[in-house]
């Protein structure tokens, strides 16, 4: 059995057997995986015995269920009115510099993919950006340059 | 208003005197009916920005006959500019337990969901332990309630309370028909209270305090205080908790930075005030209601910048279903691009005032029929910015 097999086995087990835990079962996916591969939901379809466009059908509804590979980490720098009135721009910049990738794309390693997202909910403390589900307000180019190396050197 | 000065409260993130375990206590010595009627009392309007009678809710709730009935808390909290069910599920989550509970037992519910935004993933650990020990001490009280966390995945559209259940039975986050309404079909289409964070954590203080201490907060239209979001041009950017019916004037005075422009007043899908209606704007629900979010703009910023951000948000986040929604808010981003570029007359203006009003009474759900309030007082306002 797969490693994916064996985790969506796992999470069955521990949310239950019934489409109220479809939203669950796929997350946990994504929290390990970083994203839903085609395996990966035919799999849980057929746990859940659901068909397979159904479990397609509501990831492909979520932002943060991706269906295409994404790198081990995941950045999300806010975008919204706020983040942007305090700099956004210049963080995207930054992390577009240091990762040689623009927004929408994973690193060449495989390590990181860098996305938008709309309101994070930190619009008194920004510009920030998430990275996986670490949040970092009050970004500025040195400080998020800083916190990027940290994650870079883990690799 | 007597006074220029802001009345600031502090209530919903105080913890003195609030002994949550007293306070289940006491309502539970109490009849259901009795619990409900001190809600209604106290004028309670949902905090979350759409502002129904919380008491009401539960009421019809209450009456509805079921075996199975749910409390959610929703703290899908998305709307560009607000932030305040983050801060409070972090600070004082036990307050917003204790009012799931008193919820559960005044309309006979035995489960109780919070549905957090995936954004706020990095509280579900700390949140999860206290959840637990508060289980814990319910069953201890062999009070029959428990409470569990579930999490969004990125849609700010499953903060519309059908789309949240949709979500939570594992479909994807569109909304539905209304009616039928949440208290006789909500989750797993059973009679369910769908209450904002704040709104329960001011179900505690009703029930501790008594509703006569809410209702000496505010006006006679909008009882008690709010938590605000404030942000933007400002050097006070945080969370304040304020009583409701203040005029924006003072609002400004107190957290402007000497330049203010406009205020967004609720979020993306809000109203825009600007500087010259200040003055006879009220916060609440006789003026302007709002579920806390309120940005200021000093004059240094292009309000064809902010119009652009938030039809780019709405665009992005529309769930597709109907087509006022799914097409018109397209439309009316291509529309004022095309104005600012001179592919259009400035007249297309109007046509696009049209469209967001046409939206207005046609979209399925708050999110197409809200465009208009944005769309609409931006445009009125700052028409010369948008076209040039």
């Amino acid at each position: 059995m797969s490693s994916t097999a064996l985790l969506i086995k796992d999470l069955v087990e521990k949310h239950g057997k019934n489409r109220n835990s479809l939203m669950p079962i796929l997350q946990g996916i994504v929290q390990e995986e970083r994203y839903l591969s085609e395996d990966a939901m035919i799999n849980v379809a057929k746990e859940l015995d659901l068909s397979t466009a159904d479990v397609y059908g509501t990831a492909s509804f979520y932002t943060f269920l991706d269906t295409v590979p994404r790198g081990k980490n995941i950045i999300r720098i806010c975008k919204t009115i706020s983040c942007h009135m305090k700099g956004k721009d210049e963080i995207i910049e930054t992390v577009e510099n240091m990762l040689k990738v623009k927004v929408g794309e994973t690193s060449h390693d495989r390590n990181f993919t860098l996305l938008t997202a709309n309101c994070l909910g930190w619009c008194h403390q920004g510009p920030v950006m998430l990275i996986n589900d670490d949040i970092y307000p009050d970004l500025n180019p040195g400080k998020a340059t800083s916190i990027l190396e940290e994650y870079m050197k883990a690799h | 208003m007597e006074t220029n000065v802001l009345k600031k409260v502090d209530i919903i993130f105080d913890i003195t005197d609030c002994d949550y375990l007293k306070i289940l206590d006491r309502c539970m010595s109490k009849t259901q009916d009795e619990v409900i009627l001190d809600i209604i009392d106290s004028g309670l309007k949902g905090r979350g920005g759409a502002g129904f009678p919380t008491g009401l809710k539960w009421k019809f709730t209450k009456n509805e006959d079921s075996d199975v009935k749910y409390v959610i808390c929703n703290a899908d909290e998305g709307e560009p500019g607000t932030f305040k069910d983050r801060e409070i599920l972090d600070r004082v989550p036990e307050k917003v337990f204790t009012g799931m509970a008193i919820c559960g037992y005044a309309i006979g519910a035995k489960e109780g969901y919070i549905y957090l935004r995936g954004e706020y993933n990095f509280l579900k650990k700390n949140l999860q332990a206290k959840i637990d020990l508060f289980n814990k001490q319910t069953i201890e009280k062999n009070f029959d309630f428990t409470i569990f966390l579930r999490s969004g995945s990125g849609a700010y559209i499953c903060g519309e309370e059908s789309a949240l259940f949709e979500s939570m039975e594992g479909f994807r986050g569109e909304p539905r028909n209304k009616p039928p309404y949440p208290t006789i079909a909500g989750y797993n289409w059973k009679p369910t209270v769908i209450n904002n964070v704040e709104t329960l954590v001011y179900v505690s203080m009703i029930c501790n305090l008594g509703p006569d201490k809410f209702k000496e907060l505010g006006t006679k239209d909008s009882r008690g205080s709010k938590v605000f979001s404030v942000s933007g041009d400002t050097p006070n950017a945080g969370i304040y908790e304020i009583e409701l019916g203040m005029p924006l004037e003072q609002f400004v005075d107190a957290f402007g930075d000497g330049d203010t422009k406009a205020v967004q007043v609720g979020g993306a899908s809000g109203h825009c005030v600007p500087r010259k209606n200040f003055n006879d704007t009220i916060i609440g629900f006789e003026g302007i209601p709002t579920g806390g979010s309120m940005m200021i703009f000093n004059s240094s910023r292009s309000m064809y910048n902010v119009l652009h951000d938030y039809l780019e948000f709405f665009t992005e986040e529309s769930c597709g279903q109907c087509t006022p929604c799914r097409v018109g808010c397209q439309q009316l981003l291509k529309g004022i691009e095309a104005v600012k570029k001179g592919d259009r007359k400035p007249s297309y203006l109007e046509e696009l005032k049209k469209l967001a009003l046409t939206m207005k009474s046609a979209a399925k759900c708050g999110l197409g029929q809200s465009v208009a309030n944005p769309f609409n007082s931006i445009i009125d306002n700052f028409r010369e910015e948008i076209i040039y």
